[in-house]
């Protein structure tokens, strides 16, 4: 089987890059920002690296990673692939992995099924993804598409667990004002652990 | 037509201090104090925590979820404005050596973000020469600074516990907090093998200090790298500078960039040059007393590139070792995972931010061979997640069974991953060692003949190579951290694979930000550049606040110290304008 012909309309999407400048507003931000960080993030914001065909495919890899489950939301829900399409703007590192990773992966699947990733049903999606998603089991030549899924299950749990769906299903319930009064009590049990007498004696206390 | 021209601030001052960290922040608020008129020039912006605040964020609040930025090298919502390069401001290297440095440019420069952690140094760490021949001895001791560290002590805060180990001396301490459920388990691992865990010494506030109502206690957030909103913990803009501003007696101006101090034809201090970084105008500031704090590396920069036909060398370089004897601290580190913590429950474990427990240096160095020593800095725990959180799974998740008590291959996606990185959150810990580095001529930082940076100031060129002492200290640093880690019942899940090949993983130099040494101290005016009081031998009203004075390091980072010597010259100097001597 010939890739050229059929590759055809992938290589058409694939040339679709290039800054597009759309008016974007003024970023507003709840953080600390110097002016110079201020116009470098307005800059960010107003370009676009991955074409539509890009953010359809990474879409569907994030919910392959982490999907909806009794406990919380997909990376979708989490908005993780938004935070991808930041990410490699500002690490501009990341743009070649990933771009080249993403084509890696239609090219695969097109030797396979005839189709790129997102045209594929979900099982032969899933049948491609085992052949890179356990780096000590892949075959040698699958070993650069379990180099760009590892990059991908990466960038996938970073944006999930820093998004607010993600802190909640994490349980981190910390970043906030609080009083340290060391490990709870039926924590030190589960573990058989105490703190010593001279550590409680001098420890800081709390009066309410 | 465009006027470049230098202009003279129109008001002259009895003190004009160069840098904003912890010498110069401390030299401003004794001399606030005193009713003495002075200026501060700080090559950095104004900075408020409670104005420019990151504290409390969520990772969400920043679309890189406080991923590192050309602006902020420590992350998003780190406070550093800066790291080992800066737009317009490079340095270069000799013969191929390394040397990365790291500049903070803010008012409270480094002690914004830095690890507050605040050692004393001991008794033996003035005299290092005396014990084992190498470097050279202070020529002042513990006793001459315990007086200061006293007043630091109680200024500032710092909490701690008395041990009463001779040469990790013992502050006026705040209460420390309880050890965290993974520091627990180190401190019993170590135990079984004679190495000391004890409380680690932090200046924050776990209490309020009785006297000062400006600064709120802790409530334990872990972030006091994002500088506090209620300045519960030591920052110089905070805690120093901001009631030196408030006496009315300092002028700050921020966005300047000294060039040089000026001299007058007898070889005394004027004033300095400066950029405005706002306007890019040249400007001067006449001052009777000139106070170089512009961090170790920086101020040796000023005075080598203060030329004049008395100080044709740079001013103050009669000894010509102005940037010599350069040293940082010593780094390793080593991770692992307490399999015996997965699955943990959750609760709010941030803390403060650091370690609550730690290991001062606990061996003999005529044993080992190496000379100088180091302390064990430690972390792990239920932090809130960052970018970069999950990072590597594939070589965790394959290892030790999920949560249904089954083994599968690394990797993965799905339900079953989504559930390991719950599972396996908060097992994870490590160590890092902090070391002595031998003061050594050879590790120099001079002016580059061929560069200027920006603001066409000459820049510094470095040359620094580790020792075989270092090297060795490293390898036993890792050797020690997977002896700890199997201790406490862990497992070395990185870290361990360094060999002589790489140094033992030691740090490139200036990694650690500890640099120290340019402008060493001495009773010989031919082999030092500051007296005993901090004070320039060839040029009496010019003081070095920073870290350059340091004539050895010691296994302690030097801020407590730089603000115990700040402080004593400080009170020195005052007290030499009241005599007329300045």
């Amino acid at each position: 089987m010939t890739v050229g012909a059929v590759g055809a309309g992938l290589l058409i999407q694939g040339c679709e890059t290039g800054k597009q400048q759309a008016t974007q507003p003024k970023v507003e931000f709840t953080i600390d920002r110097t002016p110079a960080e201020l116009a470098r993030e307005e800059k960010l914001r107003a370009e676009k690296f991955f074409n539509d065909h890009e953010m359809a495919t990474i879409a569907i890899l994030v919910d392959i990673i982490i999907p909806k489950d009794d406990v919380s939301g997909s990376a979708t829900d989490a908005g993780v692939p938004d935070f991808i399409e930041f990410i490699v703007k500002d690490k501009p590192e990341l743009q070649t992995p990933v771009r080249g990773g993403l084509r890696w992966l239609d090219v695969q699947c097109m030797k396979r099924f005839g189709k790129s990733f997102v045209d594929c049903t979900e099982q032969q999606r899933i049948e491609m993804v085992d052949e890179i998603a356990f780096p000590e089991q892949a075959k040698p030549e699958m070993h650069q598409g379990v180099s760009f899924f590892n990059t991908m299950r990466d960038l996938t749990a970073t944006g999930f667990f820093t998004s607010e769906i993600g802190i909640k299903d994490l349980g981190y319930v910390g970043n906030t004002p609080n009083q340290w009064d060391g490990v709870p009590q039926d924590v030190l049990d589960q573990y058989g652990l105490k703190y010593d007498e001279r550590t409680l004696a001098e420890s800081v206390k709390f009066d309410s | 037509m465009s006027v470049f021209q230098i202009k003279e601030t129109p008001k002259s001052y009895d003190v004009c201090i160069v840098g904003s960290g912890a010498g110069g922040g401390m030299a401003a608020y004794v001399l606030a104090n005193a009713g003495v008129k002075t200026v501060l020039l700080e090559a950095g912006p104004m900075y408020d925590p409670a104005k420019n605040v990151t504290q409390l964020k969520w990772p969400w609040e920043s679309p890189r979820r406080g991923a590192s930025t050309p602006y902020r090298h420590f992350g998003d919502f780190d406070a550093a404005y800066g790291g080992w390069e800066l737009e317009g401001e490079p340095y270069t290297h000799k013969d191929g050596t390394q040397f990365d440095w790291f500049r903070a440019r803010m008012l409270g420069g480094r002690t914004n973000h830095w690890g507050r952690i605040s050692l004393r140094f001991g008794p033996h760490d003035f005299k290092r020469r005396s014990i084992d021949g190498l470097g050279d001895d202070w020529p002042i001791s513990y006793d001459d600074v315990a007086p200061y560290y006293d007043k630091v002590d109680r200024l500032i805060g710092v909490f701690g516990s008395r041990e009463g180990i001779y040469n990790e001396p013992d502050g006026i301490f705040l209460p420390p907090p309880k050890p965290r459920l993974h520091e627990l388990f180190i401190k019993e691992g170590a135990k079984k093998l004679n190495i000391p865990v004890i409380p680690s010494r932090l200046s924050i506030l776990t209490r309020p200090l009785p006297d000062n109502q400006k600064r709120g206690a802790c409530f334990f957030c872990a972030q006091c790298n994002r500088g506090c909103t209620v300045y519960g913990d030591f920052s110089s803009s905070s805690v120093l500078v901001k009631p030196a501003l408030e006496s009315g007696n300092v002028d700050v101006i921020p966005n300047a960039m000294v060039r040089e101090v000026i001299t007058d034809e007898s070889g005394n201090a004027t004033g300095v040059s400066f950029v405005n970084k706002d306007d890019l105008q040249e400007y001067t500031v006449r001052a009777r007393v000139v106070v170089l704090a512009a961090s170790a590396c920086e101020s040796a920069r000023i005075l080598l590139n203060s030329k004049s036909s008395r100080h044709p060398n740079g001013l103050a370089n009669e000894s010509g070792v102005v940037g010599k004897y350069l040293h940082d601290s010593t780094g390793a580190d080593m991770g692992g995972i307490l399999p015996q913590l997965v699955g943990r429950k959750r609760y709010n474990e941030d803390g403060v931010g650091g370690m609550h427990v730690y290991t001062p240096w606990w061996l003999d160095n005529k044993k080992l061979d190496f000379p100088r020593g180091y302390h064990i800095e430690y972390w792990g725990g239920m932090g809130m997640p960052g970018y970069g959180f999950g990072s590597g799974i594939q070589h965790l998740n394959g290892k030790y069974p999920g949560r249904d008590g089954k083994m599968k291959p690394a990797g993965g996606y799905g339900a079953s991953l989504k559930d390991d990185y719950r599972y396996f959150y908060g097992a994870t810990f490590g160590m890092s060692g902090r070391g002595e580095a031998v003061a050594r001529e050879d590790n120099y930082c001079e002016i580059d003949p061929n560069t200027v940076d920006k603001y066409g100031i000459p820049v510094l060129r470095f040359h620094y190579k580790w020792s075989d002492y270092e090297i060795k200290q490293a390898k036993h640093m890792k050797e020690t951290f997977k002896q700890i880690i199997e201790a406490a019942g862990g497992v070395v899940t990185w870290g361990h694979t360094d060999t002589a090949e790489n140094q033992y993983g030691l740090a490139a130099p200036g990694r650690i930000i500890h640099e120290v040494g340019t402008t060493r101290m001495g009773d010989d005016p031919r082999k030092s550049v500051v007296n005993r009081f901090n004070q320039a031998h060839t040029c009496k009203n010019l003081f070095i606040v920073d870290g350059g004075p340091f004539v050895s390091q010691a296994d302690k980072n030097p801020t407590w110290t730089i603000l115990a010597l700040s402080m004593r010259a400080t009170e020195y100097l005052i007290d030499e304008m009241k005599k007329q001597n300045l």
